[in-house]
């Protein structure tokens, strides 16, 4: 399966995220929504997804905060606990920070601490990604630090198709999930269509967005675009790639990753968090214990540096793999 | 301050009053004995002294009012009807606990008296219990959001964001501190600037008020009149407590920090026993009816702790479940 699927780019992830946005308060009553500058007189948030929305829907439900992210995410919690499905805005990635204890010591962990009795269905959307030149504090991909909490689960698209489908279904998932969206790809023109209401990508299942026999490409949010780039210039030099977008972060599809590496024994992962201790560590070890033997050269793991994401243009683009630094190690391996 | 308002507890309010406190105390007194004892082992934060606090909460509140509460928060628990089998399987860690051992002293749960969150986070009740009142808000409901902490809480930044959102958003949120003077080891008065905590109100728009704690009456009279407004639509009010914690911050921890003459004093001064002894001095009950409710309920207690030691323990396999509401696979 393709991920660009139309003939022509027209659509972008951000369009595809105001529709979800706007379809899901259409549908639920029961969905709310929160965070700094999300209402018309704000503005409809920085990126103006939710524009419109107070407007419909009213103050009640759609409502912009102070600048205060753990009363924005105990707001959420507290309503989630009492049957609302709220979506809370913690406008960029770096500032879950300063919301950390209530996502991680209370989102995360109320129902296995109450024993079930409670649960927290609400939605943490957040943006990130580098390539705006804002430096150590705007920009950093913090996945894993959630990924490696029980209790919530981690959704990136890469695709406008995937964000409508996967918010649609963290939306509709009775615990908490965090919603990453990736700020320099939001506008860019992809070749899809607009999804209609009742498109949902199911959370927990990764998507082989190219098929190929030589090497398996596993990635997410911005690193999945260049993963794609980086396949079709190598099909060019004759390696067959398969580009994994695992879209689901955690929990994620061991079954699709796994029978891919099986096929082709030689495994990429990247993505643009510190590769250090990130995401595609647990992916490697996991491939390490299952397929041990299989592999026909070690996994390759791309990431950002050990630093702090820096500003200067030379040096922010020599922080994170892209596509040419994918493609020199597919073709690597393939040797 | 002595408050003034139309909230008044008659003798009958008062002598239900009476019997939360002395359930409260009695299960106090209990837990530490059963520590001790070694019967159970747990993480034990004793709210000796601060009684009547929650025993007029659990009064005013209704059932599908919410309480956040902390982790020193049995009292706050029991004030508003935790039944005592659930609660003390939980403590013991066995399967019949109202949270089957998942979440043990600290995190003690019972929606179905509103008791939403109990958080070992100090200060993290309050922005969690904004959410509960928003949803009444939503709901159109009269139900009131109640939040719980001590002095030493109101000085971490997640009780300030609440405020404030609480008060912009006109949000049926009660702030109850209860001041007992110490946070864990540490006075009061060393680490609270302007040494009032009531007066913080006034910065976020909302009403303040700083009462005996320990009084029936006063703590009647202003939580009621915060209940009352909340339930109007009116918004959040902050209520500083004043109390005593009688023990050290945690069982086992030797209070060596809390001056002799002021445990003492405040021990003298117990406000469970002189309620007690002003109910019948102006004869609202009986000696021997007080006697026959406090023997009532050390019974119930008896049969709690029985239940809960002579309930199973958790099964290892259970660690799969309620991490998603779909149990990860074995």
């Amino acid at each position: 399966m393709s991920a660009e699927k139309a003939a022509k780019p027209k659509v972008t992830i951000i369009e595809a995220i105001a529709k979800a946005y706007h379809d899901i308060f259409a549908d639920d009553p029961k969905v709310i929504t929160l965070g700094e500058d999300l209402a018309d007189p704000e503005g409809g948030g920085i990126a103006k997804i939710t524009k419109g929305l107070s407007t419909t829907c009213g103050d009640d439900r759609v409502r912009s905060t102070p600048i205060s992210e753990q009363a924005i995410m105990g707001a959420a919690i507290g309503a989630s606990l009492a049957g609302y499905k709220p979506i809370a805005e913690i406008m960029l990635m770096n500032f879950t920070t300063v919301a950390m204890d209530m996502i991680v010591n209370h989102a995360a962990k109320l129902r296995f601490m109450s024993g079930g009795q409670t649960s927290v269905p609400i939605v943490i959307r957040t943006m990130t990604g580098l390539g705006f030149g804002s430096g150590g504090q705007h920009c950093d991909y913090l996945e894993a630090w959630f990924a490696h909490t029980a209790g919530i689960k981690v959704v990136a698209a890469s695709t406008p198709d995937d964000a409508y489908g996967l918010l649609r279904s963290a939306v509709d998932d009775p615990d908490p999930v965090i919603f990453i969206e990736n700020l320099p790809t939001y506008r860019v023109p992809m070749a899809f269509e607009l999804p209609d209401s009742s498109h949902r990508v199911p959370l927990g299942k990764a998507a082989v967005q190219r098929e190929g026999s030589d090497v398996t490409v596993i990635s997410y949010a911005r690193m999945a675009v260049e993963a794609r780039a980086a396949a079709a210039q190598a099909a060019e030099q004759g390696v067959s790639v398969e580009v994994i977008d695992l879209r689901t972060i955690a929990p994620w599809d061991r079954e699709t990753v796994l029978a891919s590496v099986r096929k082709t024994g030689r495994v990429v992962i990247a993505h643009e968090a510190v590769k250090e201790h990130g995401v595609g560590a647990e992916i490697a070890a996991v491939i390490n214990e299952e397929l041990f033997g299989q592999l026909k050269k070690p996994v390759k793991r791309l990431g950002g540096a050990f630093s702090a994401v820096p500003y200067s243009r030379p040096l922010e683009s020599a922080y994170a793999p892209d596509a040419a630094r994918i493609l020199a190690a597919i073709l690597e391996l393939a040797k | 301050m002595v408050v003034t308002n139309q909230y008044v507890a008659d003798s009958a309010t008062l002598l239900e009053i009476y019997k939360r406190a002395a359930l409260l105390k009695a299960n106090d007194e209990r837990a530490r004995k059963v520590i001790l004892s070694g019967q159970i082992a747990m993480v034990y934060y004793s709210y000796r002294g601060q009684e009547i606090i929650p025993s007029v909460m659990g009064q005013v509140l209704r059932d599908d009012d919410t309480i956040c509460t902390i982790y020193r928060g049995i009292h706050d628990m029991l004030g508003k009807g935790f039944p005592l089998r659930p609660l003390w399987a939980e403590l013991a860690g066995r399967v019949t606990g109202s949270c089957k051992g998942k979440g043990g002293p600290m995190h003690l749960t019972y929606p179905p008296k509103g008791i939403m969150v109990t958080t070992g986070i100090v200060g993290s009740s309050a922005p969690i219990a904004n959410g509960l009142a928003w949803a009444a808000q939503l709901d159109k409901s009269d139900r009131v959001s109640v939040c719980t902490f001590g002095d030493g809480a109101s000085n971490i930044g997640a009780v300030h964001e609440a405020m404030n959102m609480a008060s912009i958003w006109k949000l049926p949120t009660i702030f109850v501190c209860q001041n007992n003077l110490f946070a864990e080891h540490t006075t009061f008065e060393k680490m609270t600037g302007g040494q009032n905590i009531a007066n913080r109100a006034a910065g976020y728009g909302m009403p303040g008020v700083r009462v005996n704690g320990n009084d029936p009456e006063e703590m009647y009279s202003a939580f009621a009149q915060a209940v009352a407004r909340a339930r109007a639509g009116e918004g959040p009010t902050l209520l500083e407590c004043m109390t005593f914690r009688f023990f050290g911050h945690n069982f086992g921890d030797d209070d060596s920090y809390i001056p002799k003459e002021q445990k003492a004093a405040a021990m003298e001064a117990d406000p469970v026993p002189a309620l007690r002894a002003r109910l019948i001095a102006d004869r609202i009950a009986s000696e021997d009816e007080l006697a026959a409710i406090e023997a009532d309920i050390e019974a119930q207690i008896d049969d709690a702790l029985q239940f809960a030691l002579e309930s199973p323990w958790p099964d290892p396999d259970d660690l799969r479940f309620d991490v998603f509401e779909k149990e990860i696979a074995a």
